[in-house]
């Protein structure tokens, strides 16, 4: 086990990936000299090379079409989008191709591309550096999307999704770069947690608390906090948006009889709502009340200043936790 | 363009209107700066710098093409019938462009890559596809006629110029193996504004990769005359990003030939990127769906049919002797077979199955879909007949 930074769990995982499979190349803005504006391929290049590390011209559709090109060639490329804000010139790429191409060509062709999206706010960043565009995403067939919380699973799972045959968007919380944790470098990705599971972090038995990526974290001081009043949450850590592991969530809220879910992304067509449909469908005569979601507001992402408004904290968390329970809380006395 | 009440653009300079732009569509056609062996009438003319790269083509190699060129336009009028007989859904025809596709399709190599648009079915032959595969999609069967790795041809790209990009990945990997082996993609003057087309041109001269940037100058996106994409020749596009052209007659198989030759070349040697402006004429619709009629002059049309990349050919050949009765049943006979093999594929193809829609999506088990694909199946199988399980709507 070895103390280390979520930023540098991926970088080690990135690291790992690249000596165990000559075929893996990393293509993004600013990765090689500079190892990335969070430093996440720091010193990569310079291990591997030019060719294996590639510095590209500034075209995000261009970087995530010529992963395209190089997986045709029998390449597995992990692409670096700088910003979750970036994303979008990619999109037809991503959407159109990335996604589709194994279902075009009969499975001829396959696409293991790794797609890393820095996402979320609260970092004090200007527009366009603080976004949560996952459910653009997860509505998208063809593709996997997880999401990290912790630097054990920012290590592994990297891994995970460069090994993995699909193409897969990889979304890390920056807010949570410089977080410390606990990391068994030794740990094999093929007989950990599969990417597309669910993990309880803490049991519980009054309500169930789904979140996911830079939200985990605050959820779990949610839950310790309840705790004083006397409310036992479990916590779930989504991990992967898609798909859902919805088996994880459904023995939960079967015990727990009521479902919160968290998010940064605003809330219509987000994964909180897709979440709340689903085990409404499934756990219908188990639920004590309606799922709750305590998301962001459907808004552009907001000048900083004003972000922590947007951003569901720990208190606007427990007081979904209160609506889900009935207690006095913020909505009380409205109606639907 | 909009112009304002003073008759001027946005830019305040004067409008210069109809003349002017009557001036600028000539820049588009085949004029200045043209690489031509071959005349419209057949005349083979001699050119200092491009004789030599197909100073090889015998006369029989020359009458294979002519047999080429002639079996993809018998491919392309069958595909045609084929739609009006209700037995495809569409089909993006390729007429006039023969020249384009056989001059480049045979100067590849096997172990070169192509990515292509929907309209290269006449690269796909010379690739060796088969006849079957070329109508798949067309018909509605499947997303893609053929493996990609079996005649080392991508699946068509129906995203304009989105498969540029795909071949200067592929290139970037053939750089990074270490092979000498060439990218080529094609794409049509429509696509020249695309953003992922000048994207693909800007990574291409960056890491001077092997691939080659084949341009087919039809003279019409839809409706769109090539005018409105460019107001200056397509390969002086190329200039910009750092990338040689080549500006050829692209109804002229043997000049194609040799500016490929000329790009391959260049791309196997380590010299990187090449453009070729290859300029045709679209001489069909769109696809099946268009109508021509209601967006160009007949006159036009009258134009290109002189400039016919077949008849030039056969012409040349006449002037040899060579245009004998045997020649021309040989071809016939070999298009003949051609069309009715594609026919006979068309019509005995085997029809989908049901749950065939949700294979290949993942390469990998995926629980939201297997979930919905068991549901499905339970849903047919409440029906004695699955057939009956779907109308004219959809699944009822």
């Amino acid at each position: 086990m070895t103390q280390m930074t979520f930023a540098r769990a991926i970088n080690a995982g990135l690291r790992k990936s690249l000596e165990n499979d000559p075929k893996v190349v990393l293509l993004g803005e600013d990765i090689g000299a500079l190892g990335g504006v969070f430093r996440i391929t720091d010193g990569l290049q310079k291990d591997f090379g030019k060719h294996r590390v590639v510095d590209t011209p500034l075209a995000e559709s261009a970087i995530v079409g010529t992963a395209v090109g190089l997986a045709y060639r029998g390449y597995r490329p992990v692409v670096e989008i700088q910003f979750d804000g970036f994303i979008y010139p990619a999109f037809d790429q991503i959407v159109s191709q990335v996604a589709k191409l194994h279902y075009r060509t009969r499975g001829a062709v396959k696409m293991p591309i790794t797609i890393r999206v820095p996402f979320g706010g609260g970092i004090g960043s200007p527009e366009h550096h603080s976004e949560s565009p996952e459910a653009y995403f997860t509505h998208t067939s063809g593709l996997r999307v997880v999401t990290v919380s912790n630097p054990q699973d920012a290590h592994t799972v990297i891994q995970q999704a460069i090994s993995c045959d699909d193409p897969v968007l990889y979304f890390e919380p920056k807010r949570r770069y410089h977080d410390k944790g606990e990391v068994d470098e030794s740990l094999d990705p093929l007989s950990a947690m599969p990417m597309d599971q669910a993990r309880v972090l803490a049991e519980g038995t009054d309500v169930t608390l789904v979140a996911y990526g830079p939200l985990v974290k605050t959820a779990r001081d949610a839950a310790l906090a309840a705790e004083d009043e006397g409310i036992s949450i479990e916590v779930i850590d989504l991990r992967s948006l898609a798909p859902v592991d919805y088996d994880t969530v459904v023995a939960s809220v079967r015990k727990t009889g009521r479902l919160v879910v968290t998010h940064e992304a605003g809330q219509s067509g987000g994964i909180g709502a897709e979440v709340a449909a689903s085990i409404t469908e499934r756990c219908f005569y188990y639920l004590e009340a309606a799922p709750v979601r305590v998301t962001g507001f459907d808004i552009p992402y907001p000048y900083s200043k004003l972000e922590m408004h947007h951003l569901p904290g720990l208190d606007r968390i427990l007081d979904g936790v209160d609506r889900a329970l009935g207690r006095p809380n913020s909505l009380s006395g409205l109606e639907g | 363009m909009s112009t304002d009440e003073t008759g001027q653009d946005g830019t305040g300079a004067p409008n210069t209107g109809a003349k002017s732009a009557a001036a600028k569509a000539d820049i588009h056609g085949q004029g200045k700066g043209l690489v031509q062996l071959i005349t419209p009438s057949g005349e083979r003319v001699s050119h200092p710098e491009f004789d030599p790269w197909v100073q090889d083509i015998t006369d029989e190699q020359l009458c294979a093409l002519l047999e080429d060129m002639t079996v993809i336009r018998r491919i392309d009028v069958e595909a045609t019938a084929l739609q009006r007989q209700g037995e495809l859904a569409l089909w993006p025809p390729l007429l006039g462009q023969e020249a384009a596709q056989v001059g480049s399709g045979r100067s590849l190599r096997t172990d070169d890559f192509v990515f292509s648009s929907y309209r290269e079915n006449g690269v796909a032959y010379c690739r060796g596809v088969d006849l079957t595969d070329i109508v798949r999609v067309w018909r509605g069967n499947a997303s893609s006629g053929w493996d990609p790795y079996s005649i080392n041809m991508a699946t068509p790209q129906i995203i304009i110029g989105a498969q540029t990009l795909h071949a200067t990945g592929y290139a970037m990997g053939i750089q990074n193996d270490g092979a000498d082996s060439v990218a080529v993609t094609y794409f049509g003057d429509g696509a020249t504004s695309e953003g992922d087309v000048n994207e693909a041109m800007v990574f291409a001269a960056s890491f001077q990769v092997p691939v080659v940037f084949f341009c087919t100058n039809n003279h019409w996106a839809i409706s769109e005359p090539v005018r409105l994409q460019s107001h200056i020749q397509l390969a002086d596009r190329a200039a910009g990003f750092g990338i040689p052209s080549l500006r050829v007659d692209g109804n002229d198989v043997l000049a194609v030939m040799a500016a490929t030759r000329v790009a391959l070349d260049r791309a196997r040697r380590g010299g990187g990127p090449t453009f070729i402006e290859a300029v045709s004429y679209r001489m069909g619709p769109h696809t099946t769906a268009d109508d021509p009629t209601r967006y160009r002059d007949a006159n036009e049309l009258e134009d290109w049919a002189a400039k016919d990349p077949i008849s030039r050919v056969e012409a040349l050949l006449d002037r040899k002797g060579l245009l004998t009765e045997a020649l021309k049943q040989q071809v016939k006979v070999k298009a003949d077979a051609v069309a009715r093999d594609m026919r006979t594929g068309c019509t005995t193809m085997p029809e989908p199955q049901p749950m065939d829609v949700f294979k290949h999506v993942y390469s990998t088990p995926n629980s939201w879909l297997d979930r919905q694909q068991d549901h499905y199946a339970r849903y047919l199988a409440s029906f004695g007949d699955p057939a009956e399980a779907v109308s004219e709507e959809g699944a009822r």
